[in-house]
């Protein structure tokens, strides 16, 4: 148990997908306008992590690496060479069937989170999530609680990065800052600060 | 408007540069600049990326059905980033241990799936194919200038190959560690975007709020 707090906390402050991986930072710098969606986009990306990291974990483990498919008879295959394709093809699915189930059972949670659903498919921040599963050889039980984690970092990050820039629209900034130029900086300040996290251990 | 093929290589360099007027792809962008070597590698895969599966697309522009288009051309990306990603560990193991998630991140760039949604479906396979590498180059030129800014300031070398000698070597330059860390990325991006906009002024962002003078009586 305490290994898994553990690997929460550090996914959540000290390698913050969004301000220390960068991941997800089109739809971060794209969609950090306005509190309430960047909250409704945030939700939405924690979701889909906690979904599909644990499910490419077992796709991983029970059919591509090397030696997983030797129930079927093929104790030989390696098939980790597949692996970016299927991730990005489960992670398309699970988007897809999460919009489908969350329209019949679900409808307000759907009209909420509805429009945000297709963007996340090409955020990195999701397979970048699954990617790192793969690199640092999670368990189940770690996966689960590192894609349930790490999403609810980046949302923390986006909340922030909405709040800051909703101020940010009345201060009179240069001319070639605005807009991009100036939330790119900002973006830089908010990760300088997530750094001080980085002596957290527990 | 018919654009000729030289403006479809040279116009994503400056006038029209995926990452700081499209705001696309920045996602790796800043994550693999802190050396150059690294960023050079980076800017050459995601260059074939982009340019190969435009063209690809824009092959089969006509077959692909409207409502699964999103699907195919991911398979296409995907595939295409497996090839580089499998060159990549055959060929330069060290550098590609060091890109780690990024080069599979490729898939997800925004740059390669907004090449494809915006001008492969539409255009030609050569067209698409120059455009592609067009963008690419622009992405790359970008990322090639945040790693020189990092790596020789930061670490005091280029290519791994000493310009200023440091302190710790028993030279005389002290190297700025913050360049080394991730958000230094953001400050030199934010930067870059603010000299190109100050050379050129069309692509200055429209005020949302303005602040107005208001004499008083």
């Amino acid at each position: 148990m305490e290994g898994l707090l553990s690997l929460a906390v550090k996914a959540v402050f000290v390698e913050n997908l969004a301000l220390s991986f960068f991941l997800g930072m089109c739809t971060f710098i794209a969609v950090s306008k306005k509190i309430s969606t960047a909250i409704g986009l945030g939700v939405s990306v924690m979701f889909v992590q906690a979904i599909t990291v644990p499910t490419n974990n077992l796709l991983l483990s029970k059919l591509l690496a090397p030696g997983a498919l030797a129930w079927a008879g093929f104790p030989d295959v390696d098939l980790t060479f597949l692996g970016l394709i299927c991730y990005i093809g489960v992670i398309a699915a699970m988007v897809q069937i999460l919009e489908m189930v969350l329209d019949k059972f679900f409808p307000p949670l759907y009209n909420a989170l509805g429009v945000f659903l297709p963007l996340i498919t090409v955020n990195c921040a999701i397979l970048g999530g699954t990617l790192f599963m793969v690199e640092r050889d999670y368990n189940f039980a770690e996966a689960t609680t590192y894609g349930l984690s790490s999403g609810f970092g980046w949302a923390l990050a986006i909340t922030a990065m909405a709040g800051v820039r909703e101020k940010l629209k009345y201060s009179d900034i240069p001319d070639g800052l605005q807009g991009l130029g100036i939330t790119f900086i900002t973006a830089g300040l908010m990760a300088l600060a997530f750094m001080s996290f980085s002596g957290v251990k527990l | 408007m018919a654009q000729t093929k030289r403006d479809l290589l040279v116009d994503p360099l400056v006038d029209n540069n995926p990452i700081t007027l499209q705001v696309l792809g920045i996602c790796s962008a800043l994550a693999v600049t802190s050396s150059l070597q690294v960023a050079f590698v980076m800017a050459l895969a995601v260059t074939a990326v982009t340019g190969f599966s435009s063209m690809f697309i824009s092959v089969l522009r006509n077959q692909i059905p409207g409502s699964i288009r999103i699907i195919v051309q991911m398979v296409i990306i995907a595939s295409l980033v497996i090839i580089v990603d499998q060159v990549l560990k055959a060929y330069a193991y060290e550098i590609s241990k060091t890109l780690s998630v990024f080069v599979g991140l490729i898939i997800t760039n925004c740059i390669v799936m907004g090449r494809a949604e915006a001008f492969a479906m539409k255009n030609p396979p050569i067209d698409s194919f120059i455009d592609g590498v067009g963008n690419g180059l622009g992405y790359g030129a970008l990322l090639l200038v945040v790693g020189f800014i990092r790596e020789l300031f930061g670490a005091g070398s280029l290519f791994g190959i000493t310009i200023l000698p440091t302190v710790n070597n028993g030279g005389w330059y002290v190297p700025n560690g913050m360049l080394l860390l991730p958000p230094s990325a953001f400050f030199i991006i934010g930067l870059l975007i603010w000299a190109v906009r100050a050379w050129k002024p069309e692509q200055v962002e429209n005020r949302e709020y303005k602040i107005q003078v208001v004499e008083d009586h």
